[in-house]
């Protein structure tokens, strides 16, 4: 089971590297021209293109190319200076940061909005939340951060409108960053909570005289965090791309902000480079997510061993 | 009064009232397609020409020219209600040719997938994982903003990702529908395996796609504004939501207008998509979820 999914999961990079490899390559300019600048002879250009070994065969290449992933090996960035791969695991840690703390608030949040829904289906307080829910999933994540810089940092100054060092710098990137995801939490944990309550284990805790608190928080709400957990794996694809987004709104140092200022320059080392990290890390987590939703749920876990 | 004249109005008004709010968002969607087909036909609007003496006006300020900025204008001096109009016409064209383009290839490689299963089946499988190794939003900046900047490039990098879930969607109706005893019918009297897919099986598929289209045009739509406010992709003469969201953003202290009320129409667009494809998905859909 887990073999079979990290066999996938190699394979999934061998194609995403393809990929990478093919849009970089289909690309108009030559590399080692832009690599060099306005400024370099022709001799100059042919001999980059040699040492590159961009007048190889293209197959050649591309095993050339695949050999360097494995190295992770991308190449200097020519407007860095220095290797593509050291900048990139130096802009890691700030996204890390701000997709953790994004995820912690979505699950929080989500949580409690799933459950006060859920709780009571039907009633006012769930038509409430599914409205802000379908709202939270539908504004576009920069144009919320830009509305949260506007009132929390421009018109009551509580909070700086961008750049990193203190944790407040963090709170309203990862607020916005954390908007549709606490929205798809919501949503999860309200239809689940509302189906437990329908199981006869809940009747059963109801009838032993526990609380509704008790039934919900105990019962209802622990069977809910299964898909959660899944959910929250699943949507790691989504999360990276929307801090992309978010971190140009916030001038915030991660990898978002570094591959839009490289793609825009054509420094493609770091491209690939930030490209393949991220999709690495999308594929992990998903494998990560995967295997903890069997390991989580004694239901499937005696099905998958069956 | 007799009852018999006023019951039927009572159940017209009654049937009225509860289908009403149902029909917010098709309102809503027709009035942004107006706006996108013929706004541009009323309002005049050269993102070239800067009359700088009517730059950061507030929102119903008097132009020099002697109009209104009824929204206001930005910092070169140009309408915000202008740059929302030709901006609607933008997103909506880019949503509507991505999601045909998507649903075009998607719907083809599924049912047919669906239908043969075996090895064109695997691949399809294969495909669709080494492409949801990326953010969306991630492919599209970096297809879009390695080659040149124009619509039909833009169109190219959402559709990469988008037509995934048009062949997940078809090929699901496809797999259930090709043991059914009509299909089998077809099949035993030697109707060719095309002619099958087309008339016994792609008519299955109508009421699950559109309302996967709904749900889709608004995610293309989301992230075309993302791309440029990024500033990748879309030609320096398009106008676009979210350029001039982006553009605004320098000037939140002074001038809220410019990047808030694009903004607003954007959101507006794209709840109603949301709900309009909620609906559509409880009516004909399947549950997205089952791969």
């Amino acid at each position: 089971m887990v073999v079979r999914r990290l066999l996938i999961g190699v394979f999934v990079m061998w194609g995403a590297a393809s990929v990478i490899f093919v849009i970089v390559r289909a690309a108009p300019g030559d590399p080692a021209a832009v690599f060099l600048g306005p400024d370099a002879t022709k001799e100059q250009i042919a001999r980059l293109t040699a040492t590159l070994g961009l007048d190889k065969p293209l197959f050649e290449q591309y095993v050339r190319y695949l050999g360097d992933v494995l190295r992770l090996d991308f190449g200097e960035s020519y407007r860095l200076g220095r290797p593509a791969m050291e900048a990139v695991f130096e802009r890691l840690p700030a996204t890390v940061d701000l997709t953790l703390t994004a995820t912690a608030i979505a699950v929080v949040a989500g949580l409690a909005l799933g459950l006060v829904a859920g709780s009571r289906p039907g009633g006012a307080v769930d038509r409430v939340v599914s409205a802000a829910t379908i709202a939270l999933q539908s504004f576009p994540t920069f144009w919320v951060g830009i509305m949260l810089v506007l009132t929390f940092a421009l018109g009551l100054r509580l909070l700086p409108s961008a750049g990193v060092g203190t944790p407040a710098h963090l709170v309203l990137p990862a607020v916005t960053l954390a908007f549709p995801f606490t929205a798809i939490v919501a949503r999860l944990t309200r239809s689940s909570v509302t189906e437990s309550m329908r199981e006869p284990y809940v009747q059963t805790a109801r009838s032993k005289g526990l609380s509704e608190r008790q039934v919900l928080l105990g019962h209802a709400l622990r069977n809910s965090l299964i898909p959660v957990v899944t959910i929250v794996g699943l949507q790691m694809g989504a999360l990276m791309g929307g801090a992309v987004i978010v971190e140009n709104v916030f001038a915030w140092p991660g990898l978002g902000s570094l591959v839009v200022d490289a793609v825009a320059n054509r420094d493609y080392a770091v491209v690939q480079a930030v490209t393949l990290l991220i999709a690495g890390i999308v594929m992990v987590l998903n494998i990560v997510a995967d295997v903890l939703y069997i390991r989580l749920d004694p239901r499937i876990r005696t099905e998958a061993r069956s | 009064m007799s009852q018999a004249a006023v019951l039927p109005q009572q159940v017209a008004t009654r049937r009225w009232r509860r289908g009403a709010p149902a029909r917010v968002p098709y309102v809503v969607i027709a009035l942004y397609a107006l706006v996108a087909l013929i706004g541009p036909l009323v309002i005049d609007y050269d993102p070239v020409h800067t009359p700088l003496t009517d730059r950061l006006l507030a929102p119903g300020s008097q132009l020099s020219s002697g109009g209104v900025a009824w929204l206001g204008t930005d910092a070169l001096g140009r309408d915000i209600l202008a740059q929302v109009v030709y901006g609607a016409r933008t997103s909506l064209t880019i949503g509507l040719a991505t999601v045909l383009v998507a649903c075009l290839v998607g719907v083809t490689i599924g049912v047919v997938a669906g239908y043969a299963r075996g090895w064109l089946d695997a691949v399809l499988a294969r495909i669709t994982d080494v492409l949801q190794a990326f953010p969306a939003i991630l492919l599209a900046i970096v297809i879009a903003g390695v080659f040149a900047r124009s619509v039909p490039v833009v169109v190219l990098s959402l559709s990469v990702t988008a037509w995934i879930s048009f062949a997940r969607v078809t090929r699901g109706v496809a797999l259930s529908l090709r043991e059914r005893a009509w299909v089998d019918a077809a099949r035993v009297m030697g109707v060719p395996v095309r002619s099958i897919i087309v008339r016994h099986v792609l008519p299955f598929t109508v009421g699950p796609v559109v309302a996967l289209a709904t749900l889709e045009f608004a995610l293309v739509v989301l992230a075309e504004a993302g791309l440029s406010f990024l500033g990748i992709g879309l030609p320096t003469g398009a106008v676009s939501w979210g350029q001039t969201i982006a553009n605004g953003q320098q000037y939140l202290e002074t001038a809220w207008w410019i990047s808030t009320l694009p903004g607003i129409a954007l959101s507006l667009l794209i709840i109603n998509m949301g709900i309009l494809g909620d609906q559509l998905t409880a009516r004909y859909g399947q549950r997205r979820t089952r791969s």
